[in-house]
């Protein structure tokens, strides 16, 4: 076993770890954070990214060892004093989720796109979400959510 | 049949309102309640070991090492839960002599496909089943593996060798025998002789459904009833297949589909791992959760489509068709599932389409294989049915040297001819198909697009644009229970629900279709405001738990609004009914002078009124009722629908090809459907995108493939081509309304439509750009790699399988492993 220190939606937890674990088991199994979803096992489908000092990772694909002495920000912790993080909001008024399970990665990976590009075209955004699959709503209208989410004007 | 004419006048305020969904707050913030959230005190993991052979003889379970490792409290075998363990039911039988084999959870003699359990490995922890399944040490006798379907309908390999055949069932409907149109031979013959005949295989891949959340069951067996939490579509059938076959008594069930991460069919089952989870909670008294990993999931829950279709289509010289002949082969997979051959059974009524058919044909032989059993996947038969028709209409078309629409208005039910009587036997209510194709065309553009196209072929431009054209409609709205018993199926087709009205005001919606992403919440709450006239905020909708929805056939088959919102308007007009002779007591006016609008009871000709929640509140505190009156305002109401209903639309494609890589990239897609009256538009335009994103992935990306040894080689998302973000386009979706004449609220399925018709608009508009190259068919899915042989070979034969070598990952040669 392994001690970590990890901040985690702004709280910081100690906790003997097996080295082989996951950051999304450790997140999921021994912090309680289930608003992280495990979707394959392949790191394709994203359902599991959360962000690691501000920037997007698939959290299946990090070791929690490897998260020790850094800050990890999740889906539950987005929301500050009960207002929705603009992206969230976005999603919910562009109807851009419809059963929810990819809706986390979806979010936490659209966030990390806008860092890095402010105002990206309609061709970015779909290159930016490559690595995250939704079943359920053809992207149609998550493209519409990040460009909403970016002040950008969006077709119907 | 009947029509239902009473239609209120329903003041237009929440039904067609643009409502953002209720739902969607715990969604977007992850205070989900996934199945595999669920933990429990004492709670055991199970980690499933499967059969790495697609056929074969168990010779030896050594499972010594595995209950030596750490943490393990049990491991069991098929042998180990022998009867206890139940078996897995067929509820549609589609002919009464369907040979039907017994399908254990667990078996304990022999395995049918790659993927089936042999043993259960349960511990303190997921990690330590996990490694302790590893040691589990299982001796296998392999046997020759029925694989290709055309093969297996020759039993030239059996699946199960002591049926002696891979013969399942034989289902035929015949118009001439039925009495609904003429004979289908003679059609044939006549075209022959001085017509046109189209004949064609097709070949309907088979699909894997996909969902995003991985399926989980957990069972609790401490407490006077045992709990099963799973991710399902079908919580009420899952309950009644637990009582029906592991000897415990419904009324000691509870199941619950808590949050379900989408299901698309492939959550319409009943499975291995529940049953398995049900008998080794039961026999540990202990709480026991299951969760699969992707590659489970892809390898061992429920495949789709699966079908060669053999079409001949007859038609007079000028392009009428006189006649159509489907003989369908369907592969169930290993099993019988709970669906299983009622999937191309579905398909029989919808070949017809559209079009007024003089005579029609239809068989299905359902044949068994040593792969994943198959069953309901989006559409459910009707994608087959349509791809099949919409793809030989282009072929007549093409035949006759006109435009695709041109043989399609020929031969289409004109919007005066409705009511309509089809070929197949159904009566399609209502339906205009030249509104929603004018408003197709012009939406897309059409004419600009054909010029466009015909100028790259002029300048023999490397990439060609290629257009496609599918009209389609469905029966939605599983089903009318007779018609269901006509066809053997083992249960009914209603619908349940109820409304509370509670102290407060507040009103509370029990409905039995079990939602998994559609968005019932927020589209039965405006129905509900609507009618009993109360804020939408004040609706709260239950379901999915087998305690608070005792009743009820769930969601499949595009049934939840036109079958589940029709109980919950029947169920609130007798609330309303309840209410009335409160009004008018606690008004002191006659029970026939009390109107009711908005959520008011008023007297007529006065100012006097009362709302409903004040009603509510009344006949909460009983104080003063009407003599006699029980205080309650509850109501239940249990709808069977009269008939199916018939949405349908019209969708074009146009993608452009690059002639010299064969890949295809898509440029516009433009669909008009006719669902009738719409609730909400958001969620119908969701379930549009959704749909058609999953009717174009079976035209352009996925397949379940399968070596020559029963190995599934598209097993994890990085060979099963679920398409992203980068591989899809916006699409521009329109709406004609024609209400359905079969419900109040005049609305048609939507959750399938779009899947149905875009995979044959997609293909049609891939052959359209080729067709230069004398190609007639890319069997599906239309790969780069398929496209581009296709044009090399210069209209050769395109059934041709994917190249070994596509699939490196499992070549030693190439590195990978095997």
């Amino acid at each position: 076993m392994t001690r970590i220190t990890v901040q985690v939606d702004d709280e910081s937890y100690t906790d003997e770890v097996e080295p082989r674990t996951l950051l999304v088991h450790y997140l999921r199994e021994q912090l309680g954070k289930t608003g992280t979803v495990v979707g394959c096992d392949t790191s394709n489908c994203g359902a599991c990214t959360v962000h690691l000092d501000g920037r997007s990772v698939k959290s299946c694909n990090v070791l929690a060892v490897q998260a020790d002495g850094h800050e990890v920000t999740t889906i539950e912790g987005l929301a500050k004093n009960g207002e929705l993080h603009p992206m969230q909001a976005a999603f919910h008024e562009c109807h851009a989720l419809q059963c929810g399970y990819c809706t986390p990665g979806m979010i936490m990976q659209s966030i990390d796109l806008l860092n890095e590009n402010p105002t990206p075209t309609e061709k970015e955004i779909r290159a930016g979400l490559e690595g995250n699959l939704c079943r359920c709503t053809g992207y149609h209208n998550i493209v519409r959510a990040v460009q909403t989410a970016s002040g950008q004007e969006v077709a119907s | 049949m009947t029509l239902i004419e009473d239609r209120p006048d329903i003041a237009v305020k929440e039904i067609g309102r643009e409502r953002l969904r209720k739902e969607d707050q715990r969604l977007i913030t992850g205070r989900t309640k996934w199945t595999d959230n669920i933990t429990l005190p004492g709670m055991l993991h199970m980690a499933m070991v499967r059969s790495p052979f697609a056929h074969a003889n168990i010779i030896n379970i050594n499972v010594d090492a595995a209950k030596a490792a750490p943490h393990v409290k049990a491991v069991l075998t098929g042998a180990d839960l022998g009867d206890g363990q139940g078996v897995l039911i067929n509820a549609w039988a589609i002919t009464t002599d369907q040979k039907t084999p017994v399908h254990l959870p667990m078996p304990s003699a022999r395995v049918s496909f790659a993927g089936e359990i042999v043993a259960v490995v349960v511990a303190r922890t997921a990690a330590a089943a996990r490694d302790a399944a590893e040691l589990v040490d299982v001796d296998y006798e392999e046997l020759p593996a029925a694989l290709d379907l055309r093969e297996n309908a020759e039993d030239k390999v059996l699946a199960h060798p002591d049926l002696g055949t891979n013969k399942s069932a034989f289902w035929k409907f015949d118009s001439a025998e039925a009495g609904t149109g003429g004979n289908v031979d003679e059609a044939i013959a006549t075209a022959r002789a001085e017509g046109i005949v189209i004949e064609r295989d097709y070949r309907q891949q088979r699909l894997i459904p996909a969902f995003m959340e991985p399926r989980s069951v957990v069972v609790d067996p401490t407490g006077e009833q045992i709990t099963m939490w799973s991710a399902t579509q079908v919580p009420h059938i899952v309950r009644f297949a637990l009582a029906a076959t592991t000897g415990v008594p419904e009324s000691k069930i509870r199941v619950i589909a808590p949050d379900v991460g989408g299901g698309f069919g492939g959550k319409l089952q009943v499975t291995p791992e529940e049953w398995i989870a049900w008998a080794v909670g039961r026999r540990l008294g202990k709480p026991v959760k299951y969760t699969e990993t992707r590659s489970e999931s892809l390898m061992a829950a429920h495949h789709g489509r699966d079908q060669w279709q053999k079409l001949t289509l007859a038609a007079t010289k000028e392009g009428k068709v006189t006649g159509l002949k489907v003989e369908l082969l369907a592969d169930l997979g290993s099993y019988v599932a709970v669906v299983g051959g009622g999937v191309p059974v579905l398909g029989a009524f919808m070949f017809n389409a559209i079009y007024k058919f003089p005579a029609y044909q239809f068989t299905c032989q359902t044949v068994f294989s040593n792969k994943a059993w198959t069953d309901a996947y989006r559409g459910a038969g009707r994608p087959e049915a349509t791809f099949g028709i919409e793809r030989l209409m282009d072929e007549l078309a093409n035949e006759l040297g006109v435009d695709p629409f041109v043989v399609r208005e020929m031969n289409w039910i004109t919007h005066e001819e409705f009511p309509f009587t089809t070929v197949a036997g159904l009566e399609y209510d209502s339906g205009n198909y030249e509104a929603a194709t004018a408003k197709a065309k012009e939406s897309f553009g059409y004419d600009a697009l054909r010029a466009e196209q015909k100028q790259r072929r002029d300048s023999g431009d490397r990439v060609q644009l290629g257009i496609g054209v599918s009209t389609f409609t469905e029966m939605c709205g599983l089903a009318p229970s007779r018609v269901l018993g006509s066809l053997n199926y083992g249960a009914g087709g209603w619908e349940h629900a109820s409304v509370r009205m509670l102290a407060t005001g507040k009103v509370e919606v029990v409905t039995g279709a079990s939602a998994h992403g559609q968005g019932h919440e927020t589209a039965f709450s405006q129905i509900i405001a609507d009618r009993l006239g109360v804020p939408f905020e004040d609706v709260e909708v239950l379901h999915g738990d087998t305690q608070t929805a005792p009743k009820g056939l769930d969601t499949y088959g595009s049934r939840s609004l036109v079958v589940g919102g029709e109980a919950l308007v029947k169920a609130a007009d007798k609330v309303i009914e309840k209410a009335r002779p409160v009004a008018a007591h606690l008004l002191e006016a006659s029970v026939d002078d009390i109107e009711f609008s908005a959520g008011r009871f008023s007297v007529k000709g006065t100012d006097q009124g009362l709302a409903i929640q004040e009603i509510a509140g009344a006949v909460f505190v009983a104080h003063n009722l009407p003599d006699g009156m029980e205080p309650s305002l509850d109501s239940d109401a249990t709808y069977d629908p009269i008939n199916f209903n018939y949405p349908h639309g019209t969708h074009l494609c146009a993608l452009e090809i690059d002639t010299e890589t064969g890949q295809i990239t898509m440029r516009k897609y433009t669909c008009v459907d006719d669902i009738g009256n719409v609730i909400n538009p958001l969620i119908v335009s969701g379930q549009m995108h959704g749909g058609l994103t999953q009717g174009i992935a079976q035209a352009l990306f996925e397949e379940a493939v399968y070596d020559d040894s029963g190995t599934l080689v598209s097993g994890s998302f990085v060979d099963y081509l679920v398409p992203t973000a980068a591989d899809m386009i916006s699409f521009d979706i329109g709406h004609t309304t024609t209400p359905s004449l079969t419900n109040t609220l005049g609305t048609k399925g939507v959750g399938e439509a779009g899947t149905i018709a875009s995979t044959p608009a997609v293909v049609n508009a891939v052959v359209d750009a080729l067709r230069q190259f004398g190609v007639d068919d890319v069997q599906m899915p239309c790969t780069p790699e398929r496209v581009w042989k296709a044009i090399q070979s210069g209209g050769q034969k395109q059934q041709v399988p994917t190249e070994a070598a596509a699939v490196p990952h499992f070549d030693e040669s190439e590195g990978g492993t095997p």
